[in-house]
């Protein structure tokens, strides 16, 4: 990797000062940006090391919802009892990211800001509806993923906790890519107050909402009724690993899973 | 008396001498050697497939922090070395040598595969010399690539070597074509079957790394580094690149860990470290990452064949034709022009009776990586061929697949066996050990299994391949004869010291074996010295007699039967000098497991007695013989040795994604004698795992300009512990007949047999699909579109 600068500031006010730097890059778990800094795709001037921002840590219970703070790692929402109770499907998805080590090192926060189209955390954010809470400000699921590795988020501003609504039954279901076990189509339905949700990743370039299942859902929840939804091809991923015809096959049949895991 | 308790001889499951160091991480790899004042270097690679080089500006690197020097391919030029040498000279059809291009150390006019070494960057730190490499300026011409033995065979494909007409490195072939034709002439039934064996890249799991050093006061050289056979690479790089006398360089293949062929061969930058440390005076080192494995480790197979098999009435094998064009890369690797002739076209009998054979093989340039063997060798892509053709005669012709196989296995007394295609196989018991596989895998079960797993959505299907393979090639005069430019024999040398422990001194080399182990229960068996106090020495050319190395599953057939050797001598000498000490006729004494005896008495000598008095000979038959208890053999085998034997692979798929998951898996191997189950149980399994990742996970993919596309772990599918299922693995012994230790050689079995029993088990479980083929690997794309498609097939 190239020389960068180091920082590991104690609250979130220094780390958004720091981040004023646009070379500047903020750090979590690693898992995404240490590898690229090693193979010297990314070149910044300064890491800026949120591991030591308390408040950034923690998972609660506020209200209707389960608040789960940006340095929160996989293996904790994995086995948190409050996520386990509140939102199995949650806690599901965290056990079935990457492997161990992932797991135990991975952070929640840095996963929804890298917002990489294979990730796993994306579906289950736009799934639920959650709500982003950034150090200046609070954005809904459905303003916050843009495109591919990008979102809402403003250069120096840092996601500081996410806020699952909790719904009433909710699944996750995917297929993995073989090679990297990152996701190769993935699908995450939740009935919730708000309605049916039913969000797509890995397949696009981006995680994205599935209206004709959520329709189907809405009048019929039950595994017979995303059977017969089709997801166009169009926009979808191919590569070596998949056509674009098979991973719009496989939202159908992974949305099949995850309703059939939500019950 | 010498006991030896517990039982460590030949048979027994001694644990594993050198995991002591390796579970705690206390082995020594090359990387692990650091010098006073080393300097770390870092390879400019090309980026392109195919380029001119207009020029390369090295003015900026060169004043870079830390940096000592920036070479490139122009100043090897300079210095007149020569190029990487190619260890087998194959011969075309009319009788003229195969196309030999040059092979530059650093290219210098032309890069001719992404990854081309270019340039080297020489700094104080890794990320000096990184970062001096990323400041070569390489003014490149970019050419059309060929990245395909299609690309490359095409009229007007891009000309890869200068001279080389058509990309084509040779046209050879075997066999009897006049008699085979023939055969088909006359044949009730003919099958014919497109094939392609998928290219792999091998992935050790350390990558490979070299340290070169250069001693001034002595004009020694000395490479540490990732070598199979040390005495090898000294060999070629010592007279044919660099030009230093043998006795002036030293070769040193420390812990290496893993190789599966892939470090067998001379590499550019082992040329590198070590001219450099000359030039500089000063200890260099290279250590690959991970990237730059995949872009300049030899890769494997990458065949494509059309095959043909004709059968009587009967399903009696009359005659094999094969097709076969076989991708070299962009230059020649050390051995990569014998793998598709001498260990893949004469494999092509099989466990079969088949009495002509004719095989055609191309082996054609391209802009890619050169390809040279990895893990079985041509044998597994003759068995692939093979063992799927059987498979798809047996459909065509409606017999039973077990049946067809039965009808056509050479039988138990027909050894030895002269096959079409040159080998002659010393002993095997197919049957046998298909009889023994059947019933471990419960074939005759397998239909309740198979409606059980319909029942959950599951298409469940079951193959099995009846595999042969030849190790431990030789000998030398032979293989010299066919193109070898190197002898193929092993050394061997028993050191006894003065109180009875042993040193052995061997040419071959453990990257992952257990040779530690197996070799000194040799030791343990033949001379009754505990395992504990038998050690083994490697991997050094300064401390080793010149051997050929590890490769081929040869160390213990090879290997072994040098020490064997070695060990008669040992004892032929320890007789003469008990004689003496027990005052008897040499004629008179016996030996067994450390003592020697006068035969029908009580008297007896310990080998520490004998060892004492060799050394210490104030007592001694000083006048008939030399002091000291030291015999060194080197042993070139008879022939080949032939294991064989049958793997059963039982798949289930799920129709909905096309994923094929392992459920099961079954082998008997009669690899000879064996002399440590739990080693043989861990190489099969091993082996098997590779073969398991050929046939459902692994694929190296180029595109159309010769970028790598499964250039890293992200994309390129190694095998994982959850993708493979059970394995059961048992032997079924016949010895082998013509080396002292009646043993055939392991380590490739399981690489071999079972990638086409995995596919023969995938088709099968498609069966309601139409399938009648497909290639490796089988991802779940693949095989939900053959499922898609087969769905439609049946709809319309």
């Amino acid at each position: 990797m190239y020389d960068f600068a180091y920082h590991k500031p104690a609250t979130v006010a220094d780390a958004v000062k720091l981040l004023a730097d646009p070379d500047a890059k903020a750090i979590s778990g690693g898992h995404t940006l240490l590898p690229a800094l090693k193979h010297r795709l990314n070149k910044p001037s300064a890491l800026v090391d949120l591991s030591g921002i308390a408040e950034l840590k923690g998972i609660r219970k506020v209200g209707n919802a389960i608040v789960i703070g940006a340095l929160t790692r996989h293996v904790e929402v994995a086995t948190s009892a409050e996520v386990k109770a509140a939102i199995p499907a949650l806690a599901y998805m965290a056990d079935h990211i990457g492997d161990v080590q992932v797991r135990n090192r991975g952070t929640m926060g840095g996963s929804v800001s890298n917002n990489d189209p294979a990730a796993d955390y994306p579906a289950a954010v736009l799934g639920l509806g959650a709500t982003i809470h950034t150090s200046s400000r609070k954005i809904a699921a459905d303003d916050f993923f843009l495109g591919m590795f990008t979102t809402a988020l403003e250069p120096s501003e840092i996601l500081t906790a996410i806020e699952f609504p909790i719904p009433e039954k909710a699944g996750y279901a995917k297929m993995k890519n073989p090679a990297s076990r990152y996701v190769m189509a993935g699908v995450f339905v939740a009935k919730t107050a708000g309605g049916v949700r039913v969000a797509v990743n890995g397949a696009g370039p981006c995680v994205f909402r599935q209206a004709d299942m959520e329709a189907a859902l809405a009048a019929n929840w039950s595994v017979d009724a995303v059977a017969g939804v089709k997801q166009a091809a169009d926009d979808l991923n191919s590569d070596i690993h998949g056509s674009a015809e098979y991973r719009a096959h496989l939202v159908t049949v992974m949305a099949k899973r995850a309703v059939a895991a939500a019950g | 008396m010498n006991v030896v308790a517990p039982f460590e001889g030949i048979g027994a499951s001694v644990r594993r001498k050198e995991d002591f160091r390796f579970l705690q991480g206390r082995g020594a790899y090359t990387d692990d050697f650091n010098r006073q004042g080393q300097l770390h270097a870092w390879i400019v690679r090309s980026p392109h497939a195919h380029a001119r080089i207009r020029g390369v500006d090295t003015a900026a690197a060169a004043k870079m922090p830390g940096v000592v020097a920036v070479f490139t391919g122009a100043d090897m030029a300079k210095d007149a070395l020569g190029g990487l040498p190619c260890g087998w000279q194959i011969h075309n059809k009319d009788g003229s040598p195969m196309a030999e291009p040059p092979h530059p150390v650093m290219a210098a006019e032309k890069v001719r595969h992404v990854g081309d070494p270019v340039a080297v960057a020489i700094a104080a730190t890794r990320e000096q010399a990184r970062d001096a490499a990323e400041a070569v300026i390489v003014d490149y011409e970019v050419l059309p690539a060929a990245a395909t033995m299609e690309a490359a065979l095409k009229p007007g494909a891009p000309v890869i070597h200068d001279g080389v007409a058509n990309n084509l490195c040779y046209d050879w072939h075997i066999g009897d074509k006049a008699v085979l034709d023939q055969a088909f002439a006359g044949a009730a039934k003919v099958v014919s079957l497109d094939l392609v064996n998928n290219r792999l890249i091998p992935n050790a799991m350390e990558p490979r790394a070299a340290l070169g050093e250069f001693d001034r006061t002595t004009g020694e050289y000395t490479l540490h580094t990732t070598s199979q056979n040390p005495h090898v690479i000294r060999l070629l790089m010592g007279a044919n690149v660099l030009h230093i006398p043998e006795s002036k360089l030293r070769v040193v293949a420390p812990d290496v860990g893993g190789g599966f062929g892939s470090k067998i061969y001379h590499y550019a930058e082992e040329a590198i470290v070590t001219w450099s440390a000359g030039k500089l005076a000063r200890p260099v080192k290279w250590t690959a990452d991970r990237t730059e494995s995949f872009m300049s480790d030899a890769h494997g197979r990458d065949h494509v064949s059309k095959a043909e098999l004709a059968l009587d009435a009967n399903g009696k094998i009359l005659g094999l034709r094969v097709h076969t064009y076989a991708n070299m890369g962009a230059y020649l690797s050390t051995f990569a022009p014998c793998v598709p002739t001498y260990l893949y076209a004469t494999l092509l009998a099989g466990t079969y009776t088949t009495p002509v054979i004719y095989c055609e093989v191309k082996a054609v340039f391209t802009n890619t990586v050169p390809v040279d063997a990895y893990r079985g060798a041509g044998r597994p892509e003759a068995t692939f061929l093979l063992e799927r053709l059987m498979d798809v005669a047996a459909k065509e012709t409606g017999i039973d697949r077990i049946e067809l196989r039965r009808r056509n296995f050479i039988q138990p007394d027909q050894f030895p066996y002269q096959t079409p295609v040159a080998l002659q196989y010393d002993s095997g018991n197919y049957q046998a050990t298909l009889d023994q596989a059947l019933a471990a895998a419960d074939w005759a079960g397998f239909e309740a299994r198979r409606a059980e797993a319909a029942r959950q959505g599951k298409l469940r299907g079951i193959g099995c391949s009846t595999y042969l393979e030849a190790c431990g090639i030789a000998p030398s005069a032979v293989v010299g004869s066919l193109g070898a430019r190197a002898g193929l024999y092993e050394v061997g040398t028993i050191r006894v010291h003065p109180t009875g422990s042993v040193t052995v001194l061997t040419g071959a080399h453990s990257h992952g074996q257990g040779h530690e182990t197996t070799f000194a229960q040799l030791v343990a068996d033949k001379l009754g010295v505990p395992v504990s106090q038998v050690d083994i020495v490697h991997g050094d050319t300064a401390k080793v007699p010149f051997g050929m190395g590890t490769y081929g599953s040869r160390s213990l057939a090879v290997g072994g039967s040098a020490m064997m050797k070695a060990m008669d001598k040992i004892i032929a000498k320890g007789k003469r000098i008990a004689a003496h000490l027990m005052e008897a006729s040499v004629d008179d004494i016996e030996f067994d497991r450390g003592t020697f005896r006068v035969a029908g008495t009580d008297k007896t000598k310990a080998l520490v007695d004998i060892s004492v008095a060799a050394y210490v000979p104030h007592n001694y038959p000083i006048d008939e013989l030399e002091p000291g208890l030291e015999e060194t053999a080197f042993y070139d085998p008879k022939n080949f040795t032939y294991p064989g034997g049958c793997h059963i692979a039982e798949v289930e798929i799920d129709p909905d994604t096309g994923k094929v998951s392992m459920v099961n898996f079954t082998a008997v191997d009669d690899v000879g004698r064996v002399i440590n189950p739990m080693i043989v149980e861990g190489q099969v399994q091993g082996g098997i795992a590779q073969g398991i990742g050929q046939a459902l996970l692994e694929t190296c993919i180029y595109d159309a300009d010769g970028q790598l596309l499964s250039g890293s772990m992200m994309d390129y599918t190694m095998p994982r512990a959850d993708d493979l299922p059970p394995v059961g693995v048992a032997t079924h012994t016949t010895l082998c007949t013509h080396n002292p230790l009646g043993v055939k050689g392991c380590g490739e079995v399981g690489a071999i047999g079972s990638p086409p029993a995995v596919i023969n088990a995938v088709v099968d479980a498609l069966r309601d699909y139409g399938v009648r083929t497909l290639d490796m690997p089988a991802t779940p794309a693949k095989i939900w579109q053959i499922i898609n498609g087969g769905r439609r097939q049946a709809a319309e």
